[in-house]
């Protein structure tokens, strides 16, 4: 369980995050949604102590996260940008991540998923950006933590490729993990999620099922009540 | 030990960079050229000073902001480990100097191994050029990387990290010398003790002619601290001094990461 209260998070003079809070229960997939530049991001690295907020506070399980760095052995995160050291090969790499935390790893199965096998020996800066964005999805899933961490997960990838991610984010909400995720497909995120947290300029502006939100904005597809969401903060 | 691992990738990484081996190559050929071609040992560790004293800052300086720069990615991959931010830069940090201090070692200890210059006392001058290039090696790459990760922009950082080595290596010693001409009337060697400490490639070099015990090539501020402290509290003050300039960096490296938004 993810708790956050009163977050603030300013760059300079930027306000990112405008006092937040938010609740998210163990198990099952969350959205994170928000016109860019809505602190979508910021929120998820903040959580991964990668940012360090101005205030707040925020907790994992009923512990708190600001300035520790242990708890990061239960979360798995997938980057926005998947860029790696281009002179290492995917398999140097995975090793290399392997080896900084001591715990079980299931990469085989992933890069057999993903369909990497032929692409090991290849050194990074020489795969192409759906092939990146793969081996960036089998280092952020071989851990197996019980919070899992995607930002912008179906970025490059081929409609095979993200028919077998959308299978395996299902499986891992089956074994009863919790996973957050950020995108702008919107219909990857009205099939996936079972809950939506809307960021609007640096405050949570919704959170509930798709369904409540449809309703609330009486529009017949998340796409449209999202953009309906908008139009009204422009009026 | 997740510092020695992250010491590792970054040896590691270096180990692979060409430019490393050129480092390498360079002090190599260096070292042969001098005493073999020169067949003084004594003037060849003077020659050697005179190098390294403005090299070592210069490398460090560059591979300091190019490293940090280039490994920006993995980093963003290591800060979202369960690792601690300090473990992550200092790790870098001395991952960097140590096989900078490496090559310069190797580069200069295989000729001087090689012409048989293991004895008396020319070894430990040798080694006390060896153990300064070392020093800067660290202080460079530790004030390289506190530029680096003060700006987020890799042309500005460049530029900043080239401007300190210029100052230090170069600027310093101008300014200084127009301090000594136009105040020549008052007793100016309080001041040229501090502003000598707060140069370590001034430091370094007083501290290796104090080794070598050659004042005709202290200059005033190599004399003020002989005449001030004597050879050997001399010798111990500006190693001290050193030291200080090692630490007080990598502890602003720890610092500086730990409150920076990645």
């Amino acid at each position: 369980m993810i708790t956050i209260k009163n977050l603030i998070k300013n760059y300079g003079k930027l306000e990112v995050i405008k006092g937040m809070d938010l609740l998210i229960k163990s198990g099952g997939i969350f959205a994170i949604l928000g016109p860019n530049g809505s602190g979508k991001t910021t929120l998820i690295k903040s959580i991964l102590g990668m940012v360090i907020p101005n205030h707040g506070e925020i907790t994992l399980d009923g512990s708190s996260v600001i300035q520790k760095h242990a708890y990061r052995k239960d979360i798995d995160y997938l980057p926005q940008i998947a860029n790696f050291p281009n002179n290492l090969t995917v398999t140097e790499l995975i090793k290399m991540v392997k080896d900084l935390r001591n715990k079980s790893t299931r990469e085989d199965m992933l890069i057999r998923l993903f369909g990497l096998e032929d692409f090991l020996n290849k050194k990074l800066g020489n795969l192409s950006g759906g092939t990146r964005q793969k081996v960036n999805l089998v280092l952020a899933f071989m851990f197996d933590s019980s919070l899992v961490i995607l930002d912008e997960p179906t970025s490059g990838l081929d409609p095979v490729s993200l028919i077998r991610l959308k299978r395996l984010i299902l499986d891992e909400k089956a074994r009863g993990k919790t996973v957050l995720i950020t995108s702008h497909i919107m219909e990857f995120v009205e099939e996936m999620s079972d809950e939506i947290v809307f960021l609007l300029d640096g405050k949570i502006h919704f959170q509930g099922t798709t369904v409540e939100l449809k309703q609330k904005t009486g529009k017949p597809d998340l796409e449209q009540a999202i953009a309906a969401i908008l139009m009204d903060e422009d009026v | 030990m997740k510092m020695f691992k992250i010491i590792k990738y970054s040896f590691y990484d270096l180990m692979r960079s060409r430019w490393n081996y050129v480092y390498f190559l360079f002090y190599l050929a260096l070292g042969f050229v001098l005493l073999f071609l020169n067949n003084d040992v004594s003037k060849a560790v003077i020659t050697l000073m005179n190098i390294i004293v403005v090299l070592t800052p210069l490398i460090g300086t560059i591979f300091g902001v190019m490293y940090y720069y280039n490994s920006r990615e993995f980093t963003e991959l290591l800060l979202a480990q369960p690792i601690r931010r300090s473990t992550i830069f200092i790790g870098q940090y001395l991952g960097l100097s140590l096989s900078l201090s490496i090559s310069l070692v190797l580069g200069l200890g295989i000729p001087f191994i090689l012409y048989g210059a293991i004895q008396t006392t020319v070894i430990f001058n040798f080694l006390s050029l060896l153990l300064t290039g070392m020093f800067l090696s660290f202080i460079f790459v530790g004030i390289s990387f506190i530029i680096a990760l003060k700006n987020e922009n890799k042309i500005k950082g460049f530029g900043f990290a080239i401007v300190m080595w210029l100052l230090l290596a170069i600027i310093y010693d101008g300014l200084f010398l127009i301090t000594l001409l136009v105040f020549d009337e008052y007793p100016l060697d309080k001041f040229s003790l501090i502003a000598t400490v707060f140069n370590p490639i001034d430091l370094s070099r007083i501290l290796i002619l104090l080794k070598l015990d050659i004042s005709a090539l202290m200059g005033y501020t190599g004399a003020v601290f002989e005449k001030y402290f004597g050879t050997q509290l001399g010798l111990f003050l500006s190693y001290l001094s050193l030291i200080l300039w090692v630490v007080l960096p990598a502890w602003a490296i720890v610092k500086i990461s730990e409150s920076k938004d990645f």
